[in-house]
């Protein structure tokens, strides 16, 4: 097994979108669905970590804190899951609910 | 009482109490000397009481004994072989020089808790620790264990003798345990109790009581722990809630045959009403503080089980909490339970996918759960998989389970 990083980012395109309590409820239960799936297949490498949602970018010339809508996208969050190969690791990241939003999943393989 | 019931008794409930209170003067270097003081004292008594009758209050008649026979030997060991050290000595003597042993209840309570810990120190291995906390803080002898464990007891002497063994080379102090030591053993403690109390629950051995017994062991070592303050702490609080829950079903779960019946075909009315409203209690009292353990999930999964209706909230929060019992550590028999939630919460076929994706083979649980979640689906896949854990599965009570399925399934195709 190989490990891998996920990296996923949320399309914030659409600020004015408010999602109700219960769409955010209903979105934390997917999400936590999808890190139990990762999880019983002992895939997770380590616990999860939660993230500042804000936190800072720099470029040479300036720095944004977010959220980062100049970007059109920020980072959700990343893990370290373990797979065979890329192609596995593809397998998991396809379920992300990430990609339900407009997001995407970028993965990286230790090296 | 007659004391033929009275002793065996008394032996449950005091020989741990002694035996620990002795360690402790005695160090872990002559822990076989506390051992054999307590037995002489028992011996003593079924001889003096069945001639005499039984004393008044037989538990303080087997204390003073005990200090007789302790102030004894401490006599005799310094005569002839001045075999106690001097420092050992300082435990004893109050400043006339006398032999005291301390047997106030705060001193038993310190002591045991400090026996729990030296018992349950990780230079033994788990299984090793278990038997040792039934030997020495159970006060269960060689055979019980053997029985318990399926084994003769023969293996069982020779782990006991080689974990004191252990204990002695690393010389493990009995002391009552530090703040920052319960910190960091006291996970260890946890789950050498949680595996003494599995055992009971899930152990194949045919005596019943004695597996009862077992349960109930476990469940008085937590308490002790919950009595002291260091150690009063929330993840305690759970195991304890989790204990209460499963032990709620004790009755529940196995026929007069001893067979095992499984949770659906359980009748509610056997299941023990206090036990549940205990485990309860200290689930609240578990709330408190940011640390959610394995034991707060596991409480909160045995919780919902004590309600016997299906609805969706119900699974909804089974399946959340096995989540977070994956995120926190994987273990198989998680991951096969939470798929069995998925399948209540999201249906059969998408938890058939999860389920393809675990790859547990040659586990007799993963073909019986895919059994289940293919039965309704593709009956021929489902025989397949309940063929299969028929084969893989070692116990007679597991077998017939599974026939059972395969007879429902073989009957339905007719």
């Amino acid at each position: 097994m190989k490990q891998f990083l996920l990296i996923f980012r949320n399309n914030v395109q659409t600020l004015e979108f408010q999602p109700s309590l219960q769409e955010l409820q209903e979105a934390a239960r997917e999400w936590q669905n999808w890190f139990g799936g990762i999880a019983a297949q002992n895939k997770l490498v380590r616990p999860l970590q939660r993230w500042d949602p804000r936190g800072i970018v720099i470029s040479r010339e300036k720095a944004w804190t977010g959220p980062y809508v100049e970007l059109k996208e920020c980072i959700g969050g990343l893990m370290i899951i373990q797979a065979h190969d890329y192609g596995d690791a593809l397998e998991i990241a396809r379920d992300c609910p990430a990609l339900l939003t407009g997001g995407n999943v970028e993965i990286r393989m230790a090296v | 009482m007659d004391e033929k019931q009275l002793i065996p008794g008394l032996f449950r409930t005091e020989y741990q109490k002694m035996v620990s209170v002795l360690s402790s003067v005695f160090g872990i270097n002559h822990i076989e000397i506390a051992e054999d003081i307590v037995s002489d004292t028992f011996l003593s008594a079924t001889e003096v009481w069945s001639m005499k009758g039984v004393p008044e209050n037989p538990a303080a008649w087997l204390y003073a004994v005990a200090k007789n026979k302790t102030r004894n030997y401490l006599k005799r060991a310094n005569l002839y072989e001045q075999k106690i050290t001097p420092e050992l000595k300082d435990n004893f003597e109050n400043p006339n020089g006398e032999i005291e042993i301390d047997l106030t209840e705060k001193n038993i309570k310190d002591s045991q808790l400090a026996m729990i810990f030296v018992v349950c120190n990780p230079c033994n291995s788990n299984e090793a620790q278990v038997t040792l906390a039934l030997n020495l803080l159970c006060g269960f002898d060689v055979n019980e264990i053997a029985d318990a464990f399926l084994t003769n007891r023969e293996t069982i002497y020779k782990r006991i003798n080689r974990a004191k063994e252990k204990l002695k080379e690393k010389k493990i102090e009995i002391e009552h345990p530090s703040v920052p030591e319960v910190e960091n053993r006291l996970d260890n403690v946890l789950k050498t109790i949680y595996l003494l109390f599995s055992e009971g629950y899930y152990s194949t051995s045919q005596n019943i009581t004695l597996r009862k017994d077992l349960c109930v062991e476990a469940m008085r070592l937590t308490y002790i722990l919950l009595q002291n303050a260091p150690t009063n702490l929330p993840k305690v609080n759970a195991l304890m809630a989790l204990m209460c829950f499963h032990a709620s079903r004790f009755e529940a779960r196995i026929d007069g045959e001893g067979e095992l019946i499984l949770y659906h075909d359980q009748d509610e009315l056997l299941w023990n009403k206090e036990l549940i409203e205990l485990g309860a209690q200290f689930l609240s009292l578990s709330s408190s503080g940011n640390v959610i353990s394995q034991y707060h999930l596991e409480a909160g999964i045995a919780y919902c089980h004590t309600m016997k209706d299906e609805s969706a909230e119900k699974w909804e929060r089974i399946l959340e909490l096995h989540n977070s019992l994956l995120i926190l550590e994987y273990s198989s028999v998680a991951a096969l339970n939470r798929t069995y939630a998925l399948s209540k919460v999201k249906g059969k076929q998408q938890a058939i996918l999860a389920a393809e994706k675990l790859k547990l083979t040659g586990n007799q649980f993963y073909d019986a759960l895919l059994g289940v979640l293919y039965t309704g689906i593709d009956d021929e896949k489902a025989l397949v998989h309940f063929e299969s854990a028929f084969c893989l599965a070692r116990t007679a009570a597991d077998k017939n389970i599974i026939e059972k399925h395969i007879r429902d399934l073989q009957s339905k195709g007719k």
